[in-house]
């Protein structure tokens, strides 16, 4: 894989290079879009046009069909069967949906709920709610001083009560790869759920859900090179027909009368109103670049350039890194801070020579506080960066050195 | 690469009248809660002027630098005057603060406002 070549395919870099050419190190926020998402989504409003599911016409016929060949080929990414995967609005919307189920079918006042200390806001505030809402308690697994999950911890927290277990697959600032697959056999030995957000992951890996182990995984397009407004929920088949819906309205019913209504089966059950038909269309054209380049290679180039930045912020006495010192147990992120210097203004200053990278508590307040900081700076890698770009990056940070230090 | 005027630099590397007064008249605090900034302000008062004034607070150099220099603008003017004092004052005597981080700036006039506003 030539991250050179496959920058071409990005037109933002062609249209962003001034004073300096663009250097994107922000994907774990977003990812930049390729020529064949954007033509693809752009495609589907010039030539096929209809709303899905209910028109008779052949137009309609077709873009049902795009739809849904969208759907199978998103499913098959991660292993899964088509029926399995719902559209939603992204991540965040399925954990809700998820949060939301699984508080009407499983958990009860008294119930245990098991997050982790490193989640986002988005697999952390839905189960706070539905731990209030059900009486239920709502506990979160501890992290080591290098920001990995504490599986004692873990052993300890995880009791016959508990019903659920929520983690993230990468998290978002550590960049710790949590071993899902071994947290899934010891909550699966008590019965409970295992839910995983896998919106750092499934972008930057190959993933399948059935050697995952869990039962549901969320994920949003935006990140994967695809467009915004459409994410991923994928649950078992047993669990989606216990469910019930989470929206009610157009196109998820089998019949409404004025008192009662009966619903669709899944995945249309839990797809109310119109869904993100262009948005599904351009995330399966971000599927096909991605299985292009191949996720092995995907992997492994983020794996690459992650470790040469983690190397060059390791030798730098004045940077504060987070997270696992090992590139082989992170993802392709890194969080650290300058010593004494606020991160937005590291973020300001690495600005002005084109290079973008996140300041903020990245929506994982308690992590922050966990680690005893109100903010962090995030760099993040992605199939278009390139060695030289962590290198202007790294010496980039030398000269903001000079300025604060 | 600066895009932090010397002045700024200058104001967040030497802090002036940092610290807390003994006993001050009137108090004002301000947080961003997104980026953890906090500013406090203190001032005594006499002939409804700016005696004295303090700063106290944490976080980034724009939002400090621009609560070392409030405190220098205020000194010895009327409270009457400060209750009108414009953005554009602090911003300008700041010299150029990118737009991005304008909010940072007026934290400590936040701060201000507060400790001049009328107490219910």
């Amino acid at each position: 894989m030539d991250p050179r070549r496959v920058r071409q395919d990005f037109p933002v870099f062609l249209h962003r290079g001034d004073p300096h050419p663009l250097v994107y190190l922000d994907s774990a926020a977003t990812s930049q879009k390729p020529i064949q998402v954007i033509e693809a989504e752009a495609r589907f409003y010039r030539e096929w046009n209809a709303n899905v599911r209910r028109g008779i016409y052949r137009l309609a016929y077709e873009a049902t069909q795009r739809y849904e060949e969208a759907r199978a080929k998103i499913a098959g990414f991660i292993g899964a069967k088509p029926d399995e995967v719902i559209f939603t609005r992204g991540t965040t919307e399925a954990l809700n949906l998820a949060a939301f189920c699984l508080g009407e079918t499983r958990i009860h006042w008294g119930d245990r709920i098991l997050i982790t200390e490193m989640e986002h806001h988005a697999n952390l505030l839905p189960w706070q709610v539905l731990a209030q809402r059900k009486g239920a308690e709502l506990l979160a697994v501890g992290i080591d001083s290098e920001g990995r999950l504490d599986l004692e911890d873990f052993r300890k927290k995880l009791n016959a009560k508990t019903k659920v277990v929520a983690l993230a697959h990468v998290s978002n600032v550590l960049g710790t790869i949590n071993p899902v697959a071994e947290i899934a056999e010891a909550a699966h030995r008590i019965g409970a759920i295992v839910v995983v957000d896998a919106a750092q992951s499934v972008p930057h890996m190959p993933l399948n859900v059935a050697e995952l182990g869990c039962d549901i995984l969320a994920f949003s397009g935006h990140k994967m090179l695809g467009p915004t407004g459409i994410g991923v929920l994928w649950a078992k088949s047993a669990l989606l027909e216990e469910f019930p819906p989470f929206l009610v309205g157009g196109e998820m019913i089998r019949e409404v009368w004025i008192e009662r209504a009966t619903w669709a089966d899944p995945p249309a059950k839990f797809e109310a109103g119109t869904p993100p038909i262009a948005q599904a269309i351009g995330l399966a054209a971000a599927v096909d670049y991605l299985q292009a380049l191949g996720m092995s290679a995907v992997f492994s180039h983020g794996q690459r350039l992650t470790g040469l930045a983690l190397e060059g912020l390791l030798r730098r006495d004045f940077v504060e890194i987070y997270g696992p010192k090992s590139q082989e147990e992170r993802g392709a992120l890194v969080a650290f801070n300058f010593k004494g210097i606020h991160p937005h203004d590291v973020a300001t200053l690495l600005d002005q020579e084109g290079v973008c990278i996140r300041a903020g508590h990245h929506c994982a307040q308690p992590l922050h506080r966990r680690l005893g900081i109100p903010a962090s700076c995030r760099a993040s890698f992605y199939v278009y960066n390139t060695e030289e770009e962590v290198e202007i990056f790294l010496s980039a940070l030398d000269r903001v050195w000079g300025v604060m230090g | 690469m600066s895009p932090y005027e010397e002045i700024i630099l200058d104001h967040w590397k030497n802090p002036r009248n940092k610290g807390r007064l003994p006993h001050p008249d009137l108090v004002g605090v301000e947080v961003n809660p997104l980026c953890g900034d906090a500013v406090r302000l203190e001032l005594s008062v006499a002939d409804g002027k700016v005696k004295e004034v303090r700063f106290d607070g944490q976080g980034c150099a724009i939002s400090q630098a621009a609560a070392s220099l409030l405190t220098e603008l205020i000194q010895g003017r009327s409270l009457e005057e400060l209750r009108k004092m414009s953005e554009k004052e602090l911003l300008s005597a700041l010299g150029e603060v990118i737009e991005t981080r304008k909010n940072c700036a007026l934290l400590p006039l936040r701060a201000l406002r507060r400790a001049l506003a009328p107490k219910a």
